[in-house]
């Protein structure tokens, strides 16, 4: 089976006074049709604009190599109606705060029906009313008049979800959707989510820095740090045995949401790197604590380990292998 | 939290750090500087008083006895201009200086009393706000007569405002901010608090809205000048030059218009920019 | 953002509820209160200036019982507070006493000159409007007009009315003869043949500071993340920068150029005075420096009441752009 989505070495780097400065390395993933895939990292670590780019929206000054393949057809070359087309009714994105993505001085309903204006006028309006009603917004027709400010951030997410899902697509881009939301609403939006992509058959691209979050919904995870992928694998191999170090940390660092209470929370120490801040060596090697020499000299290149691709040179040493268990004893 | 933002915040960082080497700002403050100087050693340097009149010189065009050339009354306008660059300097600063001690004062007092004495206070800066800085100008000339003074006075009101609103919005964002709260915990009085913790961090919010000022300042000052309601004749200042200036250029003779209008001109330019690069990085700081 | 704000950013303090009242307060009675105060600021101001109307009439050699008589006359043997009311109830009513120079009414002073000043400043309303915020726009649009524009504006505001107004009747008037030098001519060809170069003069600051802020915020609304997410969508760059860039800078271009008209009226007090405009503003200037009382008042009234109706409209105007300050809460 051909996947839906295939990124193939994506290098993206921002100009800045003193030059290149990399945001992304050789970042390589894909997404089988109407699979989930979880891309965890903390900020920084270039899960946003790796998604982007898979928009072919890049951010400003920036230089991005590599390719995004969607079925089958390579994004960067798309031509411009094609690529609108592409945008407008093949992958939809929802953002991490809808009040700053949604145009706060145009109504609801004008942001709804914006997105399926290939559609006769008199239907829009309908099929707007009925994409609100889907994610549980029933009076959608007054919604339709009002403004984003006259909506709290749980409802305005719900917007941003429908008019996703209206415009029909195959690919769901939800960067870190939950975030700015309190924790009651997160969970509300997080079943509309789910119930969306289950009616629609979407394919899903979740990014978080909540790994147990991701875990939750997809069935695929890659863990990125500083601009590159740590490891990546089957949800419940990386999830429940974790190989790189990172994603170890990321685990002990997380408070436990389903079950038993984790006795302590492991921080990772120090504080997250850039991908231009990361030497010749592992990027993680300066916070982890089983680098060894080589780590910081010697880039590791992804090696495939059970059933995951992982990024550590020391990733079967038994002294990995042990933190692993730990974390998932404590669990 | 994005990469984009968080790379975002070191350029604004990296940006703060080299406002020195900005090679804008450091041409800006070249030239303020110059100005300044020539300012300063104007009795040094002109070769001539800047009232001579020479009758048998007059309307003259620039020459190695007179670089800028000479006026209708045959004075030289090089001397002129470094002579006027002490009032037309001297002028705005006065105003900003007043202007900025008068509205930081005031919202300073708003943002930390809060509750009615704000409402009042932020209500009076609006009123004042309504009209043009010329306006209160022209109305001082009418009851305390021209001259520089009492122009001055009147600006300094007038702009007060602007960088009360400044001040205002930062200093109350920065009043909720808990180390305030926690050094009035302490027992450190307010006007301690005010004036070395809360002042030092407003500290370039003020001089960049206090530099943008400076210009219009000095436009609105040469511009009551011209009109004959500032500086009176025979005194050097730019504003009066540009206007004594009109029937020399009609006839053919612009060097006393380029010399004061250039010095005017070059001034605000380079003033603006320093106050917006200032500006900049006093928003990009109130925000990181 | 710059020095001139306008008082309305910030001054009625209206939250929640928008009950008519609180609007009738905003665009009625918070203009009359700050007018009521103007009106005293500038009565006190004229009453305090050197001289003495009475001996200025009568000549110094008067006897104490003519100079009785004439102070009677005028009012001013009463206290200020009554002559205060005295002068404002005639001013409310179109009266405002003779000039002392002129020995004619005021009104009739006044109101063939303000036809001269409101189409001065109209003319330069409609130049700023033309051309700052098109070349705004345009600069902020077309990224590469940007730094032109941006040059080109530094310069512009830093050039002063007077001086423009001199070098324009130097080049275009004397020079070359395509305009006339001086006076507001007869006929509606002719008066605006008379008015261009005073209009250039008088806008040529303002255009390029309005420029200046146009073309920032097309650039920041362009940058905004809803202007990502529109484009994001597949929405054609047309419909992108209209609805998404432009009808969001719309509010603060509105803002600075409304403010740059209103602070025309006080330009303009420069600008006739450097073409020899018989307009208000030379009429102020003139009988400011004659201390013609009632003229100096009824024209700083009548400056400061335009320039507040000026302000007052360009706040209603906002209101209708911006939906924020319009609907209630969320609901």
């Amino acid at each position: 089976m051909t996947s839906l989505l295939e990124i193939r070495d994506l290098a993206i780097d921002i100009k800045t006074a003193t030059g290149w400065r990399p945001l992304v390395h050789s970042l390589s993933l894909s997404l089988n049709r109407s699979g989930a895939l979880g891309l965890v990292g903390e900020s920084g670590s270039g899960k946003s604009v790796s998604t982007r780019a898979v928009m072919r929206l890049a951010p400003e000054h920036s230089r991005v190599n590599g390719t995004v393949v969607y079925d089958g057809e390579d994004v960067n070359t798309m031509n411009r109606g094609r690529l609108r087309e592409y945008r407008s009714r093949q992958v939809a994105m929802i953002h991490q705060d809808p009040r700053s993505h949604i145009n706060p001085l145009r109504t609801v309903g004008d942001f709804l029906t914006e997105g399926v204006r290939h559609l006769p006028r008199g239907e829009r309006r309908e099929l707007a009313v009925s994409a609100l009603a889907d994610v549980g917004i029933p009076d959608g027709r007054r919604r339709m008049d009002q403004y984003p400010h006259q909506l709290s951030g749980g409802l305005l997410q719900r917007v941003m979800i429908a008019a996703a899902v209206m415009t029909g697509p195959k690919l769901l881009l939800a960067d870190e959707p939950t975030t700015a939301l309190d924790v009651t609403t997160q969970s509300e939006v997080m079943a509309v989510l789910g119930e969306a992509r289950e009616q629609h058959e979407l394919a899903l691209l979740f990014i978080t820095h909540d790994l147990e979050l991701a875990a939750a919904v997809t069935d695929r995870l890659a863990v990125m740090y500083a601009g590159t992928i740590m490891e990546e694998g089957p949800t419940a191999a990386v999830s429940r045995a974790p190989q790189h170090p990172y994603t170890i940390g990321l685990l002990a660092s997380q408070p436990n949401v389903r079950g038993a209470r984790r006795e302590r929370l492991t921080p990772i120490p120090g504080r997250p790197t850039a991908a231009h801040e990361s030497g010749p060596g592992c990027p993680f090697a300066g916070r982890c604590l089983f680098a060894e020499d080589h780590c910081r000299t010697e880039r590791p290149a992804p090696r495939l380990l059970g059933e995951s691709l992982v990024r550590c040179h020391r990733a079967e040493d038994p002294e990995i292998r042990q933190a692993a268990a730990r974390i998932q004893e404590e669990s | 939290m994005s990469l984009i933002s968080v790379t975002g915040v070191r350029h604004v960082r990296g940006a703060a750090s080299s406002l020195r080497r900005d090679p804008v700002v450091a041409a800006a403050s070249g030239v303020l500087a110059v100005l300044v100087l020539l300012a300063l050693l104007a009795p040094v340097i002109a070769p001539y008083p800047p009232g001579r009149i020479d009758l048998y010189a007059i309307d003259q065009l620039p020459s190695s006895a007179h670089l800028f050339g000479t006026d209708s009354l045959g004075r030289d306008i090089f001397s002129r201009t470094l002579y006027g660059a002490r009032l037309s300097l001297l002028g705005p600063a006065l105003v900003t200086l007043a202007a900025s001690a008068l509205g930081g004062a005031t919202a300073l007092v708003a943002a930390w009393y809060g509750g009615r004495l704000e409402q009042a206070l932020l209500r009076a800066l609006d009123i004042l706000m309504a009209f043009p800085g010329l306006l209160y100008a022209v109305l001082a000339v009418v009851a305390f007569g021209t001259g520089l003074l009492a122009p001055a006075i009147a600006l300094s009101i007038a702009y007060a405002p602007y960088i009360a609103r400044v001040v205002h919005a930062v200093a109350a964002s920065e009043r909720r901010l808990p180390y305030i709260e926690s050094l009035q915990l302490l027992g450190f009085p307010p006007s301690r608090t005010i004036g070395v913790h809360l002042l030092r961090n407003l500290r370039t919010t003020i001089v960049a809205q206090t530099t943008i000022n400076f210009g219009y300042a000095l436009l609105d000052l040469a511009a009551l000048s011209f009109i004959g309601l500032g500086v009176q004749p025979p005194t050097a200042e730019w504003g009066l030059m540009v206007g004594d200036s009109s029937s020399a250029l009609l006839n053919g003779s612009p060097q006393e218009s380029i010399a004061a209008g250039g010095a005017i001109v070059l001034t605000v330019v380079a003033v603006n920019l320093l106050g917006e690069r200032l500006a900049a990085r006093a928003g990009r700081s109130s925000r990181s | 953002m710059v020095a001139t704000a306008p008082h309305f950013l910030t001054a009625p303090r209206f939250r929640g509820g928008r009950k008519a009242a609180q609007l009738a307060g905003r665009w009625v009675g918070f203009p009359l209160l700050t007018l009521f105060i103007a009106s005293v600021v500038l009565f006190v101001a004229v009453a305090m200036q050197p001289g003495d109307p009475v001996t200025q009439i009568l000549g110094s050699r008067a006897t104490k019982a003519a100079y009785r008589v004439e102070q009677h006359k005028l009012g001013l043997d009463r206290p200020l507070i009554v002559q205060y009311w005295h002068w404002i109830h005639g001013a409310v009513h179109g009266s405002f006493g003779d000039s002392l120079v002129y020995k004619q009414s005021v009104s009739s002073l006044i109101w063939p000159r303000l036809t001269v000043t409101l189409g001065l400043v109209a003319y330069a309303g409609v130049l700023i409007v033309l051309f700052g915020v098109g070349l705004g726009v345009a600069g902020g649009v077309r990224r590469r007009f940007g730094p032109v524009v941006a040059v080109l504006s530094g310069i512009g505001v830093a050039v002063p009315g007077f001086l423009a107004a001199q070098v324009l009747i130097a080049v275009f008037a004397v020079r070359l003869g395509w305009f006339p030098v001086l006076g507001s001519g007869s006929g509606i060809a002719d008066r605006i043949n008379h008015l261009t170069l005073p209009s250039v003069a008088l806008a040529i600051a303002s255009v390029a500071y309005v420029a200046q802020i146009s073309r920032t915020a097309v650039a920041d609304a362009a940058g905004r993340p809803h202007a990502e997410t529109a484009r994001g969508r597949g929405l054609p760059g047309h419909l992108v920068t209209r609805r998404h860039v432009l009808r969001n800078a719309s509010i603060p271009i509105a803002t600075v150029s409304g403010l740059a008209v209103a602070s025309l009226f006080a330009g303009a007090v420069v600008v006739e005075q450097a073409f020899g405009l018989g307009g208000v503003g030379s009429l102020l200037v003139q009988s400011v420096a004659d201390k013609d009382s009632n003229t100096v008042l009824a024209v700083g009234l009548i400056l400061v009441a335009v320039f507040i109706v000026t302000t007052t409209l360009l706040d209603l105007l906002r209101y209708l752009l911006d939906p924020r300050m319009r609907k209630g809460a969320r609901r």
